[in-house]
């Protein structure tokens, strides 16, 4: 009995991993396909295609976009969320919870929604489509995420740290900068990192707020007009291993927190 | 959550402005980009296309036009679908990892499972359709293995949709179900051996019960994220039938019907709404 539910368990395990490693195994296979199309059968391996998405401006240049909306609107919204996390787990606020809830909202609205929303008000308020308008977008989706992993973070350890530095006449903004940020820096890391995995896949927001100028996602998507591609595989690829890197250091970074 | 404990001691008190100037930025931006456009959007739910006055007529269409009345009907049944069979997939998979792995592998399993939900989302979608195609690798496995002469029409369909979204949330349900399986405190189990309770029964009548609440919130987070998806339906289920953010998205992109595209959003938002008030008793995600 013990046996049968053992092998019952490899086979359905083994089958599951195939099913979800599927179509990224012939996404990075085909990736590397010679020939003009992204199916069987395999005739690579050749880099070809990667030296394609290379040459291509259009991809190169939405490509650091895309770093940089997701760097900046990350950094922005790691800011917003520390500084609001030290507010409400430090002082005692009128209205606390109703406003952490206010703060953690988005979370529960899809992002074809916020970015209707904001590109209504844009739309009425005259400001034209931008890189700009896609990336505050993505602090509005992004801040309530660091808020929750910053704010969850908040011990009770820290707070005698940084009441001993006040004690040692220590005045506020020292105390934020030289203990708090310090002592936070891993959930600070891990918020920003998690905030670059999304914003730099994020498509809807990116696709409804901006025009000429676009992200990565944006270009893929009208890459995919031009039907099945090796070229898309490629860039494909590229996208999964910058975004598993920076799944590395979110890793990282919010392991390092055990020791302490 | 850690934090939670805070409370319980006396905070400083707030008398001064510092503690305002750090909790106001991050109250601004939510106020301004995300309440103020949800305002603005329902506000311009109520107007005509073109401009000028109020009106219902925007809301009326989606109950009188049944083209709009098939895209919900269409979303709630495949978002259905999905919820069902990625909940019934996950969950021996996570139990499988939870249970039979030993346990210095288990973070390394877990790890792996959940591995491609970091490649783009877009090229995910895309991936599915170089397999599901009709020169896709399934059909010429199929053909080539002379188990079907034609090549079956897998992509474009609905199905393909559902595969593509199944193979999102099994990843996430996975995880949510994992991490519920091992807060389980192992006396539980104990317990009900000792009791008489066979593997069978012990898992039916106490394990099961007691990882509902995860598998709850695993399924509303599948719901909302599922049913707000114009991606995996635009690019695998092709325009066949339409889900509700492809409606959305086709009066913004094809008409700039600002308007109606608002009030179908608002209409989408009500029925997560209502979902998450159906399950609200298993769903603490606000404490999060």
């Amino acid at each position: 009995m013990r046996a049968l539910v053992r092998i019952l368990s490899w086979v359905y395990a083994v089958a599951i991993f195939g099913f979800i490693f599927l179509p990224v195994v012939v996404l990075v296979l085909f990736s590397l396909q010679a020939t003009s199309f992204p199916i069987p059968p395999f005739t690579g391996p050749s880099l070809r295609w990667y030296d394609a998405v290379l040459a291509d401006t259009r991809l190169t240049s939405a490509l650091v976009n895309s770093l940089l909306v997701a760097a900046l609107s990350s950094a922005a919204a790691v800011t917003l969320g520390f500084l609001s996390a030290w507010g409400f787990a430090r002082f005692a606020l009128p209205g606390s919870a109703l406003m952490r809830g206010l703060i953690t909202l988005p979370l529960t609205v899809s992002y074809l929604i916020i970015g209707m929303g904001l590109l209504v008000l844009f739309n009425w308020a005259g400001v034209p489509k931008s890189l700009l308008a896609a990336g505050i977008g993505h602090v509005v989706i992004n801040l309530p995420l660091c808020f929750a992993i910053i704010y969850s973070q908040m011990g009770d350890h820290q707070i005698n740290i940084e009441r001993a530095a006040r004690d040692l006449g220590a005045p506020e903004w020292k105390v934020l900068l030289l203990i708090t940020v310090p002592v936070m820096a891993p959930a600070i890391f891990a918020g920003f990192f998690l905030s670059m995995t999304f914003s730099w896949d994020e498509f809807v927001i990116s696709f409804l707020l901006t025009r000429f100028d676009t992200t990565l996602p944006v270009e893929i998507w009208n890459l995919l007009r031009s039907g099945l591609n090796p070229k898309t595989n490629a860039v494909g690829s590229l996208v999964f291993a910058v975004s598993i890197v920076l799944v590395v250091f979110f890793e990282l970074m919010l392991l390092r927190r055990k020791p302490a | 959550m850690n934090s939670a404990t805070n409370s319980g001691r006396a905070l400083p008190r707030a008398g001064r402005a510092l503690p305002w100037a750090l909790v106001t930025p991050a109250l601004g931006w939510t106020l301004l980009f995300f309440v103020l456009p949800f305002v603005a959007m329902a506000f311009s739910s109520l107007t005509p296309h073109g401009g000028g006055g109020f009106t219902l007529a925007n809301y009326s269409q989606f109950f009188t036009n049944p083209a709009y009345w098939q895209a919900m009907v269409n979303s709630l049944q495949v978002t259905a679908i999905v919820t069902a069979v990625s909940v019934l997939l996950a969950y021996p998979f996570a139990w499988i990892l939870a249970e039979q792995v030993p346990e210095r592998w288990q973070r390394l399993a877990l790890m792996l499972a959940v591995l491609p939900f970091w490649t783009s989302y877009v090229v995910r979608s895309y991936s599915w359709l170089l397999v599901l195609a009709q020169n896709g690798v399934i059909n010429r496995a199929l053909t080539g293995s002379g188990l079907f002469n034609e090549p079956l029409q897998l992509a474009n369909t609905r199905l393909a949709t559902i595969i593509g979204f199944v193979h999102f949330f099994v990843m996430l349900l996975t995880l949510t179900i994992f991490a519920n399986l091992k807060q389980l405190s192992p006396s539980y189990r104990k317990a009900a051996a000792d009791l008489g309770a066979g593997p069978v029964r012990t898992f039916l009548h106490v394990v099961l019960p007691l990882t509902l609440p995860g598998i709850m919130v695993g399924a509303f987070l599948t719901f909302v994220l599922c049913i707000g998806d114009y991606i995996t339906p635009q690019i695998l289920g092709g325009n066949n039938e339409l889900l509700m953010p492809q409606l959305v998205m086709m009066q913004i992109g094809r008409r700039g019907d600002f308007p109606l595209a608002s009030a179908l959003s608002i209409i989408l938002m009500a029925v997560v709404t209502i979902a998450y008030l159906a399950c609200a008793r298993w769903l603490k995600i606000e404490r999060a």
